[in-house]
């Protein structure tokens, strides 16, 4: 999910979702024998098996939202990439990579290493001090109720939608994969997931995450490796594309000088702080979907490492998601076109490349592998909405404003019926977009608006001991209608996309980009201005929150290979070093 | 993660990759001994009889490593 699910398009870049929804192929694309089908359910069996035993674990409420803190750097780093893992995610920015060539890989690596490194280094020891259960709970502590109150309501309500939303679109991606039901594919999924997370909490959602995460790199792996050999190497496969595409669709950099020069329709400092700075910091830094798994982690140094652990692995996912789209551009023998294009023609539209290529080189046994690969990275997302949405509510709206005696036993039971809960109005929400299509662009678009003011008032909140609850309160509440004016003013008016990317053709990625990076500023100035006109907590209050004024513990007695940084930096320069190579 | 007298992450994951992989290998060598009349791209590879092998051992080796008589 993650940009996937939360912040971009998941399914579709160049039209809205609904328009995919609404223009569906009329049939499928691959057709599975006896052992695929033994496969899918092997591996339903095995995540209600692993709900069913973990429920014994998740007993009190530190064990059923928390995990019981008590998870290695491994399997937190893991759960965090994995629940942004989503299978729309996988499908649709293989289908981005065959619309915009390699330059897709930009949301993999600028707009998501950088950011979890960040948040490993800098940003983990606060969240991880105060003791925190979510995010809107630091907020709390940092500024006040208000504050948390806006957080936690706006995310409670958006990830449900979210979470609706994506169900909807995965029964019709499983509907134009393999041809099933709608209805089955709503039921059984929402089914499992609410069963396992019900039962097990978060650890059973990490658990599940982290054997999603294997299976699907189990699945997904052979079409890039299978396409290089028929590409005949990667030198090769650039030629090709080259000359079935264009050059620029397989440079990352050496395009982004001007907005004209490059598919996307952006220039390189819209990349480099708008995606690379605000929208990947944002989401990667305060989304609670993927922030919780870290704070499930059993001491400091594992939270720190965990999205170090996490963006190692993110570095090499577009080797299954953009390495399948290209591999669809040189090898494919049809032409991809966006959703309306193909139904008009009969042919196939840019999200369908993924099980296309799939299709291309997976007999029986691996097109089971692969379709478990799609339907775990859905689950998966999906756990991880659930999972988050109980807790934030449990905590920061049920506790906080409702029942402040809540018991353990009380809050754990919450818990399990907000799991419940979330799974049905998840449910409610895929027959209600099912009707009203349109929605779901507006949903999606709604959900994009918190996410980089939440970052200004996240980011000041733990690096500047001046920022008041004011301050707090009033940048996120500004900037966040900052986003959604920007947003209605290029409804209303299309022509302003001009003014507010630069550019007029700026394409839907380019245009959320630019309105991260006002709306980010529009917070921070706010946040500092309403703080310098306002009075300061005191530093005593401010510690565990607050850099400067917290004291975190020492790793100097740590050799050198244990510490964060260290590996951090190896992230970083084999970052640096791919990006150079495919400059 | 801090076992705590549970079993595994690591080892469910050998159960789901050893079951995907024999399945899958199954699958490949049937396919080996009746080949079908319509074949994906590289079928000469026989890509689901050594993937299916891959994930077989990869699978065998997390369960035996982390067998819960082992992490106990």
């Amino acid at each position: 999910m993650g940009y996937g699910a939360h912040l971009m398009i998941p399914v579709d870049h160049a039209t809205p979702l609904s328009v995919f929804a609404a223009t569906i192929a009329p049939t499928q694309l691959v057709h599975l024998t006896p052992v695929d089908g033994v496969i899918i359910v092997f591996y339903f069996a095995l995540v209600l098996t692993i709900g069913f035993y973990l429920k014994r674990y998740a007993n009190t409420s530190e064990d059923y939202f928390m995990a019981g803190r008590e998870m290695t750097a491994w399997i937190a780093g893991l759960s965090f990439l994995s629940a942004n893992l989503g299978a729309l995610e996988l499908m649709g920015w293989a289908g981005a990579a065959y619309q915009y060539g390699i330059q897709a890989v930009h949301w993999y690596w600028i707009g998501a290493i950088p950011a979890m490194l960040f948040l490993g280094l800098v940003m983990m020891p606060f969240y991880y001090i105060s003791k925190t259960h979510s995010v809107p709970g630091y907020l709390k502590l940092r500024f006040g109720e208000p504050t948390r109150a806006i957080s936690a309501v706006t995310f409670a309500v958006m990830t449900v939608l979210m979470s609706g939303i994506n169900m909807y679109s995965m029964a019709l991606v499983m509907k134009v994969v393999l041809g099933w039901n709608i209805n089955f594919s709503i039921w059984v999924s929402a089914i499992t997931v609410a069963v396992y997370v019900g039962l097990g909490g978060l650890r059973s959602a990490i658990f599940n995450e982290v054997l999603q995460f294997m299976l699907i790199w189990a699945g997904a792996l052979l079409i890039p490796i299978l396409g290089l050999v028929e590409a005949h190497g990667w030198n090769n496969l650039k030629a090709q594309i080259a000359r079935n595409a264009g050059a620029e669709y397989t440079h990352v950099w050496s395009t982004l000088g001007t907005f004209h020069t490059n598919p996307l329709g952006i220039n390189w400092f819209g990349i480099v702080f708008g995606l690379g700075f605000v929208i990947s910091f944002g989401y990667w830094t305060t989304d609670f979907l993927v922030v919780q798994r870290i704070l499930a982690a059993k001491d400091i140094r594992s939270a720190k490492m965990a999205p170090i652990i996490g963006a190692a692995f993110k570095m090499f996912v577009p080797f299954i998601v953009i390495l399948p789209g290209l591999l669809g551009i040189a090898l494919l023998p049809m032409k991809l076109t966006g959703e309306g294009l193909a139904v008009a023609t009969g042919g196939h539209s840019y999200n369908e490349v993924l099980p296309l290529m799939l299709a291309r080189y997976a007999g029986p046994g691996l097109l089971g592998l692969g379709v478990t690969a799609l339907m775990a990275g859905f689950m998966s997302g999906m756990a991880g909405n659930v999972s988050a949405f109980a807790t934030v509510w449990t905590y920061d709206l049920y506790k906080a404003l409702f029942h402040k005696s809540a018991t353990d036993r009380q809050l754990v039971s919450m818990g399990r019926w907000c799991t419940i809960l979330g799974v049905l109005i998840s449910i409610g929400t895929a027959y209600i977009v099912m009707d009203f299509l349109s929605i779901m662009d507006y949903v999606q678009a709604l959900f994009s608006f918190f996410i980089a003011p939440l970052f200004g008032t996240v980011i000041l909140g733990m690096l500047w001991k001046r920022a008041t609850a004011a301050g707090g309160f009033w940048g996120l509440l500004i900037g966040t209608l900052s986003s959604v004016g920007m947003w209605a003013w290029v409804k209303v008016n299309p022509s302003a996309v001009g003014t507010l990317a630069f550019y007029p053709n700026a394409g839907p990625l380019a245009q959320d980009v630019w309105r991260g990076l006002w709306c980010w500023i529009v917070c921070v100035v706010v946040t500092i201005v309403v703080s310098l006109m306002t009075r300061p907590k005191p530093d005593s209050e401010l510690v565990g929150l607050v850099m400067g004024v917290t004291p975190i513990p020492s790793e100097g007695e740590l050799a050198l290979y244990q510490r964060p940084i260290f590996w951090a930096v190896i992230v970083m320069v084999v970052l640096v070093a791919l990006n150079i190579y495919l400059w | 993660m801090s076992e705590r007298e549970s079993i595994s992450i690591w080892f469910f994951i050998g159960i789901s990759l050893l079951g995907d992989g024999l399945l899958t290998l199954s699958a490949g060598l049937w396919e080996i001994w009746n080949p079908p009349m319509t074949r994906v791209v590289l079928y000469q590879f026989h890509a689901n009889a050594w993937g299916g092998a891959l994930l077989a051992v990869v699978g065998a080796a997390y369960c035996w490593y982390f067998a819960p008589s082992k992490t106990r």
